[in-house]
């Protein structure tokens, strides 16, 4: 095997081994050029937030003035309470999406039973069934829950029953426990455990990087939700924080540097969880896309 | 269940796995799982099964059902057969957001791949600083859309020293008045979306990439083949089945597209951006059409589904 000067196949293009002094400078106006393109915008958002800027001419990569003027104008315009709700939601919500993932993927990746194709289907079915294709009925399902008929508009738990399943995760999941070999559950078994023993003291601690994929997607995939908060909450103080930017905006006391305070407060909860869980979210990312 | 070690072990493997056929076992073992496996399983799938049902197979039944109907409330419905759709399918207002509809499920799933793949061969390769710029390219796509979407307004102030105004000054452009203007407000929405949704692209056609045989390089290579040669031969193919999966996944993403719109421009202005969900959004909740809302409903379901059944099927036959 030819491995002559290593990396020479280091890429399909061979960009990132340019040398010299022209192939460093072409390589870093490069980068420059998409760092500016890509994460500039978002540093505006960042350098906006502690910056006096009167209109939107002035947003820059460099602070001016700087103040927190703008964070407190934002909690006194209830933005504590929106990141409240917020937290609320996402934190419910990916405690129900996991464990209701977890669950199904134990029975999807370990037990035998009639229909599971059909199950399977259903599941990948519903990942074709977004929110948004169903917002009109799903409205009216959420004012009159089928068989309990429970009003879950104007309530928090409107918004964290419906993402408590999520196909993708329950897939990610069931993908990586039928990994796990049989026989450490059945030296378990012998020892007279219980399936839910089986599952939360051997399958699961062997879960972890699998749990930590789910659960980094679960963040985001609820953090970004749009257009449930929108159909459920009925006034301001179920607004989460993404839902409650627009009436900010549109609010002639508030000004740009508050909405951008608001708007750092709505982006750095996904962005840090993102950048401290990198490895696992990457993961996610190719193995939920072969699933489609 | 025993704990007879079966004699071949890749029964086991087999067993975990629902798709695959079922090994031969001992009658003993069987009878005592039939009968503990099924149960199980049930109860442990009840809980997302519950919820699937509850708010995606219920919602959808009531769609196709509310779609046959004049929905009106505290009257009682009142059966139309086939009207809205009739509808949905004639109305200008319909037809045009079913064109915006498909020129951004369009524009941008091409756009953000060939950004994508340009992004991805440039930052493609192992060093430390590479990883730093990738990771920080790819921060648009974790950031709430409801954020982006107050971003880009501000970038987009329309004024000439607005900040993309700006920009496009320097290069001897502008300035265009982006998201006020019915000429200009479709293209500045898909831009958006493509700066938004490139850097997903980039990550799994890095991925793509990363899997790609080195030794086919060298092989070429030593054929003589140039840089532009190999990636036209070797590099593109091996991403094929890569790029098939991002399409499918923006035909789903694509057509649902409803809170970037709802925060830019609301459809505005003038309807140059009104798509199917910010219009059926609008009848259903604001006006109350809800027969016809969930009609178009129903018809963006029925496109998604067949989009991805037709991806699903050219994946199939390319593979067969």
């Amino acid at each position: 095997m030819m491995r002559q000067g290593k990396g020479r196949f280091d890429s399909a293009l061979g960009f990132s081994e340019l040398t010299g002094p022209i192939g460093w400078a072409v390589r870093g106006a490069v980068y420059a050029l998409l760092l500016v393109v890509f994460a500039g915008p978002l540093m505006a958002v960042v350098v906006g937030a502690f910056s006096r800027v009167p209109d939107p001419t002035r947003l820059s990569l460099v602070p001016d003035q700087f103040t927190l003027d703008n964070f407190t104008r934002a909690f006194e315009r209830d933005v504590l309470l929106y990141l409240l709700n917020s937290f609320i939601v996402v934190g419910g919500g990916l405690l129900l999406q996991v464990t209701v993932s977890v669950l199904a993927a134990y029975a999807l990746a370990r037990k035998k039973f009639p229909g599971v194709h059909l199950v399977l289907l259903l599941i990948l079915s519903t990942m074709m069934l977004p929110e948004e294709i169903l917002a009109i009925p799903l409205s009216l399902v959420l004012a009159d829950v089928p068989v309990i008929h429970v009003n879950l508009i104007g309530t928090l738990v409107g918004m964290i029953v419906p993402v408590a399943a999520w196909g993708f995760s329950i897939l990610v999941m069931t993908e990586f426990m039928k990994e796990i070999p049989v026989e450490l559950e059945q030296a378990a078994r012998i020892d007279g455990a219980g399936e839910l023993r089986v599952l939360a003291q051997i399958i699961l601690p062997l879960s972890r990087p699998a749990l930590g994929v789910i659960g980094i997607f679960g963040f985001t995939m609820i953090w970004d939700q749009y257009m449930l908060p929108l159909l459920v909450a009925r006034d301001a103080s179920q607004f989460t924080l993404p839902l409650a930017l627009r009436t900010l905006r549109s609010d002639d006391q508030v000004g740009l540097g508050v909405l951008l305070a608001a708007s750092l407060l709505a982006l750095l909860p996904s962005v840090l969880a993102f950048l401290a869980m990198q490895r696992q979210f990457m993961k996610g990312l190719t193995s939920g896309a072969v699933k489609g | 269940m025993t704990s007879t070690a079966t004699a071949d072990p890749r029964e086991e493997p087999g067993r975990a796995g629902p798709q695959r056929p079922r090994p031969a076992r001992a009658p003993g073992r069987l009878r005592r799982t039939r009968f503990r496996d099924p149960a199980a399983a049930l109860l442990l799938l009840l809980p997302a099964l519950v919820i699937f049902t509850l708010f995606k197979f219920i919602p959808m039944g009531r769609a196709v059902q509310m779609s046959l109907f004049e929905v009106r409330p505290y009257l009682g419905d009142r059966w139309v057969g086939m009207d809205n759709y009739r509808h949905v399918l004639t109305d200008p207002d319909f037809l045009d957001a079913m064109w915006h509809t498909a020129v951004i499920a369009v524009t941008q799933t091409a756009g953000a791949m060939l950004l994508g793949l340009a992004i991805a061969l440039l930052l493609e390769g192992t060093a430390r600083h590479l990883w730093l710029v990738r990771t920080a390219v790819f921060l648009p796509t974790i950031v709430t859309m409801a954020v982006v979407a107050e971003v880009w307004r501000v970038l987009y102030y329309p004024a000439p020293d607005g900040v993309v105004n700006s920009v496009l000054a320097w290069i001897g452009l502008g300035p265009s008045q982006f998201l006020n203007s019915a000429d200009t407000s479709l293209s500045s929405v898909i831009a958006v979306g493509i700066w938004r949704h490139a850097p997903y692209d980039m990550m799994i056609i890095l991925a793509g990439l990363a899997g790609v045989d080195r030794t086919l390089y060298e092989a070429a290579s030593a054929d003589g083949a140039n840089t532009w040669q190999r990636l036209r031969h070797v590099t593109l193919p091996a991403l094929r089945p890569v790029f098939i999966i991002l399409l499918t996944l923006a035909a789903i993403r694509g057509m649902r597209v409803f809170t970037e719109i709802f925060l830019l421009t609301n459809g505005g202005p003038n309807g140059s951006t009104e798509v199917l969900m910010t219009l059926i959004y609008k009848l259903g909740l604001e006006r109350n059409e809800l027969g016809i809302a969930a009609a178009g409903s129903v018809v963006l379901l029925a496109v998604t589904v067949v989009l991805t059944l037709a991806v699903q099927a050219v994946r199939a036959r390319r593979r067969a």
